[in-house]
């Protein structure tokens, strides 16, 4: 099978601004692609243009080997898309009911139609919501029913666009187990924009930062730290209250707080660990209690940022 | 189940949970009736004799199908389009592996459907009980009047559905919707028949798509237009149904185009 989706020197202009620069990039079948950037970056511009929603100003894209402006229908039948901000359903009328219409725009066979809904419905437990208008769904519950409307037709490719904005910490565990789980038994490609750094620690095993609508970075998550040195952070609550932890091997301190009851070090994991740096601190000070931070996405994209731009 | 019928029934449903408006709107659909009702019978009365074909059952009946038609017919237009171009939504429209303008014709028509039934003839029984009118002359007036009815849903629905369009480009058209309602009220034949108008004014409705909406459908419900006469009133009404789908086709894939999806 080729390449899921295929960009080329994709360039989008509006009025005033260039939304999409030059971008190419290929994702593979069976790959979950993280799609990440600031507000503005270009992220919903290229979702829009693989669907065929927007026309490109120039480049070539291809989606499950498709033109997307062209053949927007057969795109349609063989991608999945979550908008976070917007609903495919229908708001008036009971969730079961948004589902059936939206197995026969599939023309899914009726049967068929139903197993899958209900395979769906369970997997995200949203048998009780089905007789609920869709108006009336909480956030959390909506996001679930979007996801499941979006993978009726057990699509080759599912985008989502900011899937977990705005809902509490429980339900973006839920929405990303299901996600996992989907993933595992299909295969389903998977391509996901998002500001929720756990959503791509989650769910993604490569990622694309796109910066001023050009591609800043294209690599695994891990090479993404690497890349910009991402550096782990040791939290330190200390006995009694204790000067500045200056000095320690292969750490440096960032914060202090509460005099000195609590101390911040920042250590490369590639070049000393958690255990030596912790060694090192309680030779000079009395360790109550410590906390590991992992690199913080948010801050290494804001990293790559600065060093892309002069 | 076709996709396009589960689409109208979806419509049909939709605007059936609010079942206290579709009780306001039938409300106020009588009242008027008897508005215009009694302002159409002190025209006939001071004129003494049949105007331009309407005799008192007529004109009352021409009254009475076009209160029960005017939650039906979407004459006035919808705006649902251009608040989705407006907010960015039609984006999901495009994502479906369906025709965007089919789809809403579908649920324009499903929305007819439950107005027709729950707020429109309701209403004509009203009319009915308070007026003496004539009813369709024969069963080929009544099925005429039918195909009618939903020939004039379907040229409302496209009408409605360019000017909606004109979103891409103007990203708010309330405005030219305002002035679309005024001249489509009037020249629909809803505030007097046409025929009625002074010559130069028939003249531009008779070329226009708004008689369509609403004109035809009444003057075969009334039995003013019958006979071979119907089959050019029908053929109209399919003319102008043909002519703004196809532009709102052509529209739609202009816009496609040009868009510009608003808020992200």
């Amino acid at each position: 099978m080729s390449a899921i989706i295929e960009a080329r020197e994709l360039v989008r202009d509006f009025k005033k601004t260039r939304a999409v620069d030059r971008m190419s990039f290929v994702v593979e079948p069976g790959e979950t692609v993280g799609y990440i950037g600031a507000n503005g970056a270009g992220k919903s511009t290229t979702i829009k243009m693989l669907t065929g929603i927007l026309k490109p100003t120039s480049g070539q894209v291809r989606t499950c080997g498709l033109d997307p402006m062209r053949q927007r229908i057969e795109v349609a039948r063989r991608v999945g898309v979550v908008f976070g901000q917007r609903s495919q359903l229908w708001w008036d009328l009971p969730l079961r009911e948004s589902f059936t219409i939206l197995a026969a725009i599939h023309r899914l066979d009726p049967a068929a139609g139903r197993a899958r809904t209900q395979s769906l419905v369970d997997q995200l437990e949203m048998g009780p919501q089905l007789g609920t208008p869709v108006r009336s769904l909480s956030l959390g519950q909506r996001m679930r029913a979007e996801l499941a409307a979006a993978l009726l037709h057990t699509p080759d490719l599912l985008i989502l666009d900011e899937p977990t904005i705005g809902l509490d910490v429980l339900s973006k565990q839920r929405l990303r187990e299901f996600l996992v789980a989907e993933r595992r038994e299909r295969g389903t490609t998977l391509l996901l924009t998002t500001h929720d750094m756990g959503d791509i620690e989650r769910l993604c095993d490569r990622v694309l930062v796109i910066d001023r609508g050009a591609l800043a970075f294209d690599g695994t998550l891990a090479g993404l730290g690497a890349t910009v040195g991402a550096q782990r952070l040791l939290v330190i609550d200390l006995a009694v209250p204790t000067a500045s932890l200056t000095g320690i091997e292969g750490a440096t301190l960032v914060a202090n707080e509460s005099q000195g009851l609590r101390q911040s070090l920042a250590f490369d994991p590639q070049t000393t660990t958690a255990a030596a740096v912790l060694a090192r601190v309680s030779a000079v000070a009395q360790v109550r209690d410590l906390a590991i931070e992992e690199p913080d996405i948010e801050d290494v994209v804001r990293r790559i940022y600065a060093a892309s731009r002069p | 189940m076709s996709t396009f019928w589960l689409l109208v029934r979806a419509g049909f449903r939709r605007h059936s949970t609010y079942r206290l408006a579709l009780l306001a709107g039938m409300a106020t659909n009588s009242v008027f009736g008897v508005i215009r009702a009694s302002i159409l019978l002190a025209a006939l009365a001071s004129a003494g004799t049949d105007i331009a074909g309407y005799d008192a059952p007529t004109a009352v009946a021409f009254v009475w199908w076009g209160q029960a038609l005017l939650g039906t017919v979407n004459l006035w237009g919808f705006q649902e389009v251009n608040d989705r171009v407006r907010t960015g939504d039609i984006a999901v429209d495009f994502l479906r592996p369906v025709d965007p303008q089919l789809a809403y014709l579908a649920g324009d028509l499903g929305r007819a459907g439950i107005n027709l039934l729950a707020r429109g003839l309701p209403a004509l029984a009203i009319g009915a009980l308070l007026f003496h009118f004539a009813w369709p002359p024969g069963a080929l007036s009544w099925a005429s009047g039918l195909v009618s009815v939903l020939l004039a849903v379907v040229v409302a629905f496209a009408g409605s559905f360019v000017v909606n369009l004109l979103a891409f480009w103007l990203v708010e058209v309330r405005g030219i919707r305002m002035l679309y309602m005024i001249v489509g009220g009037l020249l629909s034949g809803l505030y007097l028949p046409v025929p009625w108008f002074p010559g130069w004014l028939q003249t531009i409705a008779q070329w226009s798509p708004f008689p369509s909406m609403l004109q035809n459908p009444l003057d075969i419900l009334a039995g003013r237009v019958v006979g071979v006469d119907v089959i050019s009133a029908v053929g109209v009404q399919v003319f102008w149904a043909v002519a703004l789908l196809g532009l709102g086709q052509f529209v739609l894939s202009a816009g496609r185009r040009r868009l510009e999806v608003q808020g992200g």
